[in-house]
């Protein structure tokens, strides 16, 4: 049909005019896109840059190498060491199931582990890798590596872990590591960053944890890019951390290990302090443990053996475990009463075997009776009526103050876990904390070092160093932190006259040298390196009246935890000191017959710089220490066979 | 015999029909889809596959359809539109039993080839159909109650289908696009005006409505609409795609981050780059000039597609070409809307440049009806 030019040409101009007009709100709408683009890309471009930084940068921190601990002469007591585990990462693996089962027909798997491993799997994104087994041997990990074409997604990683090549040697003075727990964390006001790493470990006990501020070391840190899912795409930088300082201490590893090995399975400790500087040569406890079981994460069963046993292996009694130090307590009643003056050194004191306080009977470890007893002899043959009769004269306030003095009462810093302080009481004290009026009778026990008084063998270790030396001598466990040497001024002299210290001295060498001296049995013999020492034996229960009259009850005859603790203090060589050593044997019996040989073998081992000579061993002694020598060497080297085929 | 046969002598014939293609044009269209392309490069991480390499493929044959359905006289296209309509209707409804539902929801057929979605076809066919209608309508009948009535139910029959896939997008377009044409061939004033006060009315009431009794709307989708509105309320659930698109946009600045640099995309913080959501790629790495200038390619088509129907002398070729170029114009504008975070996330491909085959290859045919109209204009 033909459309009329006139209505044809009305129409197009209708149609042209609406054209231009949807065209024009078309263009505006594009100057619209354009302004809102200007917006978005010029003027808010900077806020949006930022905010794309913030999508794709994230930062991880990288865990610092842990400062290691060496000892005295820089033999390895703490190293990290790479541990080797074994991850998966079950995007690469595909078939997760089959792939965990053929490796468990080529390594042995933790249960308990897989478990926890696929629970992990389950809430993680499928590209992080998952530990399935952590702390394996090198012969496991080449195992993996040689078939790894065979087992996808599995890939061998190596990290650092903590290692203490000594193993139960320094248990008790390094301390261990673990990962960091939620009760640690809940401890620390605002934690760093760095101990929310995973299995991120820190000192849990001993020198480890008292010094990880200084071994930690600071965190590293580097930026990564990652996607929308948080996979790490590519490294951008880093900075590296700083690693933890090292630290040598003043153990002496080789004489450690001896002593540590010397107590055997007794539950004891000894202390060798250096009497000239206070460097703490070993510090032994005994039972110990491997501490590189906690490292590893420790198995109920293990923990519940090393809780439950009565010798408490976890206790560092050299530090923390307080004992009435008994008879090694003498020096100091002697040098109060010297220093007060109302004794002369060759005063005597009559001993009937025992000694009547305000109607109340204090007996004599000798039933007989000592006689007459001067200073010299009281202190070689121990006589208790002696003291009971020097204290009465002195008072217990100067006695106490002598015992801060010499360093008993009062707590050393060192950096170890629960440091004791022990006791040394006095008047005030038991007004303060019993709220009682002190007792004569309390005097006559202090003096012999039972009743209230309490000293940890590292007290006492330093005790016999002071008198020895005469001079303030202060333990020292850090010889230097990353090479810086930690050793303070010279000790200042105690102030003690000369002449009482060198009663006492000549007292205590008596002890260890006179035919009639309680620890005569186990002396020195050779000239140069003669001991001065003194015994103790203190109570851990009462004799009744009754029992004293029927005959005391000899302690092989009573159970173990009622038997008397075994003391020895000593010093070595009497002419030009050296070391001071004080051995506890718990429940040992006699101090003279359980803890003085001990004393002297550890002694002359230090003296020496190793195995001692059988010619400084008193003659009858020779074939016996002989055995002693040769089976702790059989028992050294069979404990490094182990170790060594524990770290393979 | 209408105007175009009346004078069909009067235009070029033969292989002459190819110089008389639109170059321009021609050559805008392959800008863009070579921005695609350069696109589809950079988001596959500098690679040709997955996306780029077929979509160049697609790319070429989608020219070779526009050439030869340009060759084709436009009266040829005016007279099967109906039939065009129609076989677009029954494929509709086709997928809605048979089709397969993949992403976006979109419903397609698979030819072997090429996966169909007739929704796309739909765009053109409508358009076309419209046009025809009205070039065989007289025009004092155009205004007229009943007239309009047949126009509306052409446009509501497939938007109705389409919303049943559901593709909010595509049946939006739809709308928007007939209306359009129905606006340009002279519909009187006051049926838009009824219409848009009426849609206002509405979305007044359902707003009005939140927390009564007589709620007209889910909670949902209320919140939907809270995200649309403000994105980070909730960045990491709904409002997580236009923040992020945003922050892709706006870090690109002024000249953008580099090739292949943008981090948003590359690191997968952007939905979809590849394809509804690649504006924002380009933008991030290209910066305010690569925006713009993409976005001055599509008003220049635009233009030449008005310039097309201003010159063409009969009806049909001018509403179809001027149809084509607002269900163009309609397409960048909501995509880059969405990605700006003007207008809600409702899956709508840039043109020519997101990944997809069907669409490319129906605009591609569609610009070939505006060469037909330029090349058979009677001269």
């Amino acid at each position: 049909m033909r459309r009329n030019p006139r209505e044809l040409e009305f129409t197009h101009r209708k149609l042209t005019r609406r054209t231009l007009l949807l065209g024009g709100l078309q263009l505006a709408f594009a100057g619209g896109l354009a302004a809102r683009m200007r917006y978005l890309q010029v003027d808010q471009a900077d806020q949006f840059r930022l905010l794309a930084e913030e999508n794709r940068i994230n930062i991880r921190l990288l865990p610092p190498a842990r400062g290691e601990i060496f000892d005295r002469n820089g033999i390895t007591l703490a190293q990290n060491s790479p541990s080797y585990r074994i991850t998966i990462v079950p995007e690469d693996a595909g078939d997760v199931g089959q792939v965990i089962a053929d490796l468990s027909r080529l390594i042995p798997l933790d249960p308990e582990d897989l478990e926890r491993a696929l629970a992990e799997m389950r809430r993680s994104p499928p590209f992080l890798p998952v530990t399935l087994a952590d702390q394996i041997g090198w012969e496991d990990v080449s195992k993996v590596a040689v078939n790894a074409p065979a087992l996808p997604g599995i890939t061998p990683e190596v990290g650092l872990t903590r290692y203490y090549p000594q193993g139960d040697a320094f248990a008790h003075v390094v301390g261990y590591v673990g990962p960091v727990s939620d009760y640690d964390l809940s401890k620390i006001e605002s934690p760093e960053p760095i101990l929310r790493i995973p299995r991120f470990q820190i000192g849990k006990v001993g020198f480890e944890a008292k010094s990880e501020d200084a071994l930690r070391g600071k965190a590293g840190a580097k930026r990564v890019e990652v996607n929308a899912t948080g996979r790490v795409m590519r490294e951008l930088d880093r900075r590296e951390g700083e690693p933890g300082a090292d630290m040598q201490l003043t153990v002496d590893a080789t004489l450690q290990s001896y002593v540590q090995a010397r107590l055997g399975k007794e539950s004891a400790a000894a202390v060798i302090v250096d009497c000239r500087n206070g460097d703490v040569h070993a510090i032994a406890s005994s039972p110990s443990f491997d501490p590189n079981l906690f490292v590893r994460g420790i198995s109920v069963g293990d923990y519940r053996m090393l809780t439950e046993d009565p010798y408490r292996p976890l206790a560092n009694k050299a530090v923390q475990g307080t004992y009435p130090p008994g008879s090694t307590f003498k020096m100091v009643t002697a040098l109060a009463a010297l220093e007060d003056g109302v004794i002369g050194p060759n005063d005597t004191v009559y001993c009937p075997g025992h000694l009547e306080v305000s109607g109340r009977k204090f007996h004599c470890w000798k039933r007989a009776g000592h006689g007459h007893v001067d200073l010299n002899t009281s202190l070689k043959q121990s006589c208790d009526v002696y003291y009971y009769d020097v204290a009465m004269k002195v008072g217990i306030d100067k006695i106490s103050a002598m015992a801060n003095r010499l360093g008993l009462g009062v707590r050393h810093d060192l950096p170890m876990s629960a440091v004791a302080s022990g006791l040394a009481p006095n008047r005030d004290w038991k007004q303060r904390v019993h709220g009682q009026d002190w007792l004569i009778g309390d005097t006559a026990n202090a003096s012999i070092g039972q009743g209230y008084m309490l000293a940890s063998p590292m007290q006492l270790a330093v005790m016999t160093a002071r008198i020895a030396s005469g001079r303030n001598i202060t333990p020292r466990l850090l010889k230097s932190l990353d090479g810086i040497d930690q050793s303070g001024n010279e000790a200042e002299p105690l102030g003690l006259n000369e002449n009482h210290l060198r009663s006492v001295r000549k007292g205590m060498f008596s002890v260890s040298n006179d035919r009639r001296g309680t620890g005569y049995r186990s002396r020195i013999i050779a000239e140069d390196m003669r001991m001065a020492g003194k015994s103790g034996t203190s109570q851990v229960r009462n004799i009744t009246a009754a029992e004293r009259a029927a005959g005391v009850i000899r302690n092989e005859d009573l159970p173990w935890e009622r038997r008397d603790h075994a003391l020895y203090v000593a010093y070595a060589p009497f002419d030009n000191p050296r070391f001071a050593v004080s051995v506890v044997v718990e429940h040992g019996g006699g101090g003279s017959t359980a803890a003085a040989p001990i004393a002297r073998d550890v002694l002359l081992q230090a003296l020496y710089g190793g195995t001692p000579p059988l010619a400084a061993y008193p003659k009858g002694d020779r074939s016996r220490i002989k055995a002693q020598q040769e089976r702790l060497e059989r028992e050294r080297l069979q404990r490094q066979d182990a170790e060594g085929n524990d770290r393979a | 015999m209408s105007y175009l046969e009346h004078h069909a002598k009067s235009t070029p014939t033969g292989l002459r029909k190819i110089l008389y293609l639109n170059w321009p044009l021609t050559l805008l269209l392959a800008s863009v889809a070579g921005v695609g392309f350069l696109m589809l490069y950079s988001v596959a991480g500098g690679s040709f596959s997955p996306w780029a390499e077929p979509q160049a493929k697609r790319f070429a044959l989608g020219m070779v359809v526009m050439v030869v359905v340009a060759m084709v006289p436009i009266w040829f296209w005016r007279n099967i539109s109906a039939l065009a309509y129609v076989m677009s209707l029954v494929l509709l409804l086709a997928v809605e039993f048979f089709g397969t539902v993949g992403m976006g929801a979109q419903r397609w057929i698979d030819l072997g080839f090429m996966r169909l979605q007739p929704s796309e076809l739909m765009k053109i066919t409508l358009v076309m159909l419209l046009a025809a209608y009205y070039d065989w309508l007289p025009a004092e009948k155009t205004s007229r109650l009943f007239w309009v009535a047949v126009p509306v139910l052409m446009i509501l029959i497939p938007t109705f289908l389409v919303l049943r896939q559901p593709d909010l997008g595509t049946s939006i377009l739809l709308m928007a696009a007939g209306g359009g044409v129905m606006f340009l061939a002279g519909v009187h004033w006051a049926y838009f005006a009824a219409v848009i006060a009426a849609a206002v009315g509405l979305l007044t009431a359902v707003f009005q409505s939140r927390g009564t009794e007589w709620q007209l709307i889910k909670d949902y989708q209320f919140r939907r609409i809270d995200t649309f509105l403000d994105p980070s309320q909730d960045p990491l659930g709904a409002g997580y795609h236009i923040t992020q698109s945003k922050i892709a946009l706006g870090s690109g600045g002024w000249s953008g981050r580099g090739y292949m640099q943008g981090t948003q995309s590359r690191l997968n913080f952007l939905p979809e780059k590849h394809t509804d959501f690649i504006f924002t790629t380009l933008a991030e790495e290209f910066g305010f000039i690569g925006g713009f200038t993409l976005l001055s390619l599509y008003v220049l088509i635009i233009i030449f597609c008005v310039a097309t129907a201003l010159a063409a002398r009969d009806r049909f070729s001018s509403l179809v070409t001027l149809g084509i170029a607002i269900t163009f114009f309609l397409f960048f504008a909501v995509n880059m809307s969405m990605v700006m975070g003007l207008a809600p996330v409702v899956g709508v491909p840039l043109p020519l440049v997101s990944y997809g085959g069907s669409a490319m290859l129906v605009l591609l045919a569609a610009f070939g009806l505006v060469q037909s109209a330029n090349i058979h204009r009677p001269r």
